[in-house]
């Protein structure tokens, strides 16, 4: 109506084509994923495998807040760590079933997350972020002091007990599926919450808040929702790692940890859905096969860091992504000059 | 006819600056508004305070009758009383489409459904399919909204805003960075959406405001000036003043 448009897009009639290929890639992609899931444990060390999917679901749920809510949480160790006390504890001294004590880990960091995401959206940029990092150093201070953390030591010896009462996890072989398991959980809420309704609004409130508000959107509330989201699946990766370790100690709950999880996702790309999980495999990697340079390792690890962050702005995956839609954006943009009326001398509209 | 908006001496002020001062105002139902005046005169400031976007120091103001004075901005949009801003503001890394979709979804107060599929939008398809044509954006549906062109990022925001089917329309400089052949377009789409809608209308270009506005508003320095058609207030003594006088260093 406003201009000599092209009258329809000329991709408008194989769009249902274009649906189911792109439904056939996806279902193909996850039946790798798994895969290469399944047979992970036979390629590296079992305990070396679980502990990547461990901080893997602490990096995505990190990526959540940061890569799509545009929320820099420096305190996201908090729901990591106090859901492996908890689920320590609830394994070593309440006997709790692995998949219980999991779930009373996860529960009291959702709780956790719902406390101290309601104080910290109320603030933006710096402000939101030194507001998270101060809550969770209160935690870790918590887990110093407290009477059930166990203070420097930490609960060790924490049994992993047997899946339902029923399956022994002894094995790492066993543990490991089960942890697999897990992660996949935890992965899906992710996948599905990026992919919702909910994902669209939440990426409008990172785009724009101030618009998305004009628009009727209860800003706080979408971020307060993806915030505890957030915290849940944070809590579900430490929960595990207790069981994994058999051991909760006060270094998942340190700002450390926090920090891992933003090298993790930044490396891996922030935004993108599978980043933070190449970006754990990667750095979890490098502290284990680098360990024989000693402190070196962190040296080592901050140059890696540098030269990724400087080389690929988007982090790993993000540049590969962008790499394989390059054909497509230069297809698109010669079909749009060869539909677009001769350019006129103003901003055209 | 009814009173759509009305604001009861309204001021707003910034660390001891008005920015507003004593505004009162009057908007009646299913007319365009236009409100005019130099650069700072308190224009947008005006509009954050009647969507809520900026609290009042003084004052209130009233949505058909009722007291809106302390409600939340997204209530606000949800009474049906929607702005656009002066700074094309779309949602930069969503398709225009989708920047649409997330307009109707704020029209249902924004969807929480984190465990449902994005196939669950299909339903806005066809909706913003037609929005998108309304302001000529078809062939750019697909396209992130952040690298449209700064003429077509305001039609997207028109689209947005219409996508809520609002009863009032606050329009923010509607015209601001257009090229001259977009103008008369755009002119013609807010006569046409104002057709059973009230539209406030802040707006530089003067032949626009003159075209459209059943009643003119004349800020300057934060305060009313004027208010009447547009002969009117082009004949007010203190109009011309401010135009002339003060202001002559902006554009
Ligand atoms: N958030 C703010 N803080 C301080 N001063 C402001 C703020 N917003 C606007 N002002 C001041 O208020 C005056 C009116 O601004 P504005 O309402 O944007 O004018 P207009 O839209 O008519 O050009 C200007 O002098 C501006 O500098
Ligand atoms: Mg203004």
């Amino acid at each position: 109506m406003l201009m000599a448009s092209p009258a329809t897009s000329p991709v408008k009639t194989p769009l249902a084509a274009k649906a189911t290929a792109a439904r056939r890639r996806q279902i193909l992609a996850w039946g790798l994923g798994i895969a290469a899931l399944a047979v992970f444990p036979f390629m590296v060390y079992p305990l070396f495998a679980m502990k990547v999917l461990c901080f893997a679901l602490f990096a995505c749920s990190f990526n959540l807040l940061f890569g799509f809510a545009g929320l820099l949480s420096f305190g996201h160790a908090a729901y990591f760590g106090i859901a492996s006390y908890v689920t320590a504890e609830s394994a070593k001294y309440w006997g709790l079933t692995p998949e219980l004590s999991i779930l009373a880990g996860t529960g009291v960091a959702i709780v956790l997350g719902a406390a101290f995401g309601w104080l910290a959206i109320r603030r933006q940029g710096i402000y939101f972020s030194m507001i998270t990092l101060a809550l969770a150093q209160m935690v870790f201070f918590f887990c110093l002091q407290a009477e059930f953390t166990g203070g420097e030591d930490g609960i060790q010896s924490v049994p992993r007990g047997d899946l339902f009462g029923l399956i022994p996890l002894g094995s790492h072989m066993a543990m490991y599926y089960f942890v697999m398991g897990v992660f996949l959980i935890g992965f899906l809420i992710i996948y599905r919450t990026i992919n919702s309704p909910f994902g669209q609004v939440l990426r409008a409130v990172r785009d724009n808040d101030i618009k998305a508000t004009s628009l009727g959107i209860k800003t706080r509330h979408v971020k307060l929702a993806a915030f505890v989201i957030s915290a849940g699946v944070a809590g579900l990766g430490g929960a595990t790692k207790a069981l994994v370790f058999q051991l909760a100690s006060l270094t998942d709950v340190s700002w450390q940890a926090s920090g891992e999880a933003v090298l993790m996702t930044v490396l891996g790309g922030a935004g993108t859905l599978t980043g933070p999980v190449m970006g754990a495999l990667i750095v979890t990697g490098m502290q284990q096969y680098l360990a024989q340079f000693g402190s070196w390792v962190t040296i080592i690890q901050g140059a890696i860091f540098v030269v990724c962050v400087l080389a690929f702005r988007r982090g790993i995956v993000g540049e590969l992504d962008r790499l394989a839609k390059l054909p497509a954006f230069w297809r698109r943009r010669r079909a749009e000059r060869r539909f677009t009326p001769a350019p006129r001398a103003s901003t055209d509209f | 006819m009814g009173i759509a908006i009305e604001a009861r001496d309204l001021s707003k002020q910034f660390n001891g600056f008005f920015a507003v001062k004593d505004v009162s105002l009057q908007v009646a139902e299913n007319t365009i508004h236009g409100i005019i005046g130099p650069n700072g005169a308190g224009k947008t400031t005006l509009f954050n305070l009647l969507t809520s976007f900026l609290k009042p120091t003084h004052g209130s103001i009233h949505y058909r009758g009722r007291n809106i004075t302390h409600l939340e901005p997204a209530a606000v949009s949800r009474l049906g009383l929607v702005r656009s801003f002066q700074i094309s503001s779309v949602f930069d890394q969503l398709s225009a489409r989708d920047n649409v979709r997330v307009a109707l979804q704020g029209k249902e107060g924004g969807s929480y459904c984190f465990w449902r599929s994005t196939a669950a939008l299909a339903r806005f398809d066809d909706r913003a399919d037609e929005l998108l044509e309304m302001v000529g954006l078809t062939a750019y549906a697909d396209t992130a909204s952040g690298s449209l062109a700064y003429g077509r990022k305001r039609a997207l925001e028109l689209a947005t805003t219409l996508a809520l089917e609002p009863e009032t329309l606050l329009l923010d400089e509607p015209m601001s960075g257009l090229g001259p052949e977009d103008i008369g377009p755009i002119t013609e789409l807010i006569r046409t959406v104002a057709k059973g809608r009230t539209v406030v209308m802040v707006e530089h270009n003067l032949p626009v405001v003159a075209t459209l506005s059943d009643t003119i508003t004349v800020l300057a320095r934060g305060q009313l000036l004027a208010s009447g058609t547009y002969a009117e207030v082009t004949a007010n003594p203190e109009v011309i003043t401010a135009y002339l006088g003060e202001d002559d260093d902006d554009e």
